[in-house]
């Protein structure tokens, strides 16, 4: 049974990072309906800029803080550049648009900080609580924390506030939301930065773990976007579960299923998630929305 | 002078023009009518007035000019727009509805009072509170848009065919609710419709737009009796 809370304790950590990406992509998928092939790279990108604030001699918390807030500063930017000039384009137009922002940041990163892995501080003391003989590592906790910590804040955001109303609206109804005085630009824009700061915060939790280097976040993207997909793709909580689900999922099938072990062992939850979305496909907490003529 | 005065607008979409220099006005506390066939630019004129297209010419609310203006701008100098097919937001609970109407005031107090004037005036929308809105009946929709419309204290209601696509004694009854409005609250309007015997019913005054142009107003009376407008659009 210790194996068990083990596996599953490991499962909710780097299912936290899944999380934390995949509610960046529902967060803008809710707002804009795009699907934001780039977020695991502006993720990256954001351990990056951390990292580099650390090594210019700030310390790690205060480092991943300013590189957050700096990313919420350049997602904003990026949707005013790059992604509002063809928001109104064809899906195709901009799923491309997207992979070409992916390209650029990778490379970018390549470019600035080179290819070699670089082994990052961690954030969280190396100590390991024992809870009935499982040992629950700080870094796990903390990771579980702050995910908790983010959906609520957004939960709050979105449900309690004026601009969380906004940014629901914009979703739903662009043009019922410009009619009530929303700027809607404006609103999408902060969307944007909010995804990217929660892109953001799993990049940053996942560099001690994953190392980083500008390929770090490529198959956690693809676990995000299953979360994403699984939860629903315009259900915040949704996001969370699924990515949580995926995390554990995975870590108990890599442990118990013999011939499944390390390299085989996304494939089980990939599997359910497909079982899943041929019977479900809004996802496990996506609205099927039937209008009433 | 009057609370909306438009002149030599021009509007259309690309490189089609739809409108080519209409003049309008609504006096305060008015309701203003505009008449037309589908495809005469009476939905093309609202947008104009919200600045939801390109448009050129003179829109002047109160003395100010609101041409050049984006939408949320001029939406926040109180001009409500109910555009066809509802305006409301249909996942949204007619409460989240109320609330997005209002979303420019920070009236708090003001708001929860045009709340409950909003409930008495369509008890239906106060049994329906939490119900989403895209599960209303047709009628009702339109009854949460006006009611949404309505929450921004609007200076200025413009309402784009609130008849469509309603059975024939809904329509009236949201006619009935406008004219209630429009006596209880004071509230200026700007209706476009192609139910030409209802709308005139009424309303103060009426344009008749054909293919972009004014071809006839005044008075609702006047109009009304005109001989061109009884043969197309009242068939009599």
């Amino acid at each position: 049974m210790t194996k068990f809370f083990q596996l599953v304790i490991a499962g909710i950590e780097i299912g936290s990072i899944y999380a934390l990406v995949a509610l960046a992509i529902v967060i803008i998928y809710a707002s804009t309906g795009l699907k934001n092939l780039a977020q695991g790279e502006m993720a990256m990108f954001s351990a990056f800029i951390a990292f580099q604030f650390y090594n210019w001699g700030l310390g790690p918390w205060l480092a991943a803080i300013l590189a957050v807030v700096a990313t919420f500063i350049l997602g904003m930017l990026l949707q005013q550049v790059v992604l509002k000039p063809v928001q109104d384009s064809s899906l195709l137009t901009v799923v491309i648009v997207t992979l070409g922002v992916f390209l650029a940041l990778s490379s970018l990163a390549g470019f600035i900080w080179g290819y070699l892995v670089q082994a990052v501080p961690a954030l969280f003391p190396d100590s390991t609580l024992k809870i009935g003989g499982v040992g629950v590592s700080a870094s796990a906790l903390g990771v579980f924390a702050v995910l908790l910590g983010l959906s609520g804040g957004l939960f709050l955001l979105f449900q309690f506030t004026k601009i969380g109303l906004a940014m629901r609206a914009v979703a739903y109804n662009k043009e019922t939301s410009t009619l009530v005085g929303v700027p809607v630009n404006r609103v999408i824009m902060l969307g944007f930065g909010m995804a990217a700061a929660f892109g953001a915060a799993g990049g940053i939790f996942a560099a001690p773990k994953l190392f980083l280097d500008p390929f770090m976040m490529l198959t956690v993207l693809i676990y995000a976007l299953a979360a994403a997909a699984f939860g629903g793709l315009d259900s915040p909580l949704g996001a969370v579960i699924a990515g949580l689900f995926i995390g554990v999922i995975e870590n108990l099938a890599g442990g118990y299923i013999g011939f499944i072990g390390s390299d085989l062992k996304i494939i089980v939850p990939l599997v359910l998630i497909l079982g899943t979305l041929i019977f479900r496909p809004q996802g496990l907490l996506g609205k099927k929305y039937i209008p009433r003529v | 002078m009057s609370l909306l005065e438009v002149k030599g607008l021009v509007a259309g979409y690309g490189a089609v023009q739809v409108l080519h220099g209409i003049d309008l006005s609504v006096d305060e506390g008015q309701v203003a009518v505009v008449l037309g066939a589908n495809g005469a630019g009476k939905t093309t004129t609202l947008r104009a007035l919200t600045g939801m297209i390109k448009t050129s010419g003179s829109i002047v609310l109160d003395g100010e000019e609101l041409v050049g203006k984006k939408t949320d701008e001029i939406v926040r100098r109180r001009i409500a727009h109910v555009p066809q097919g509802r305006g409301t937001v249909a996942q949204f609970s007619v409460d989240e509805n109320l609330d997005l109407g209002a979303y420019i005031r920070s009236d708090k107090a003001g708001v929860e009072a045009d709340r409950a004037k909003m409930f008495d005036l369509f008890p239906r929308l106060a049994e329906r509170r939490k119900q989403a809105a895209g599960s209303l009946s047709g009628g009702e929709q339109q009854m949460l848009a006006i009611a949404r419309a309505l929450m921004l204290s609007p200076r200025v209601l413009l309402l784009d065919e609130p008849s469509l696509g309603l059975a024939p004694l809904i329509i009236r009854s949201v006619f009935e609710t406008l004219e209630q409005i429009n006596k209880e609250f004071n509230t200026t309007m700007l209706v476009v419709e192609q139910n030409a015997n209802l709308a005139l019913g009424i309303a103060d005054s009426a344009f008749v737009l054909e293919t972009g142009t004014i071809v006839a107003s005044g008075s609702a009376e006047q109009v009304k009796n005109d001989d061109v407008v009884r043969k197309a659009y009242l068939g009599y």
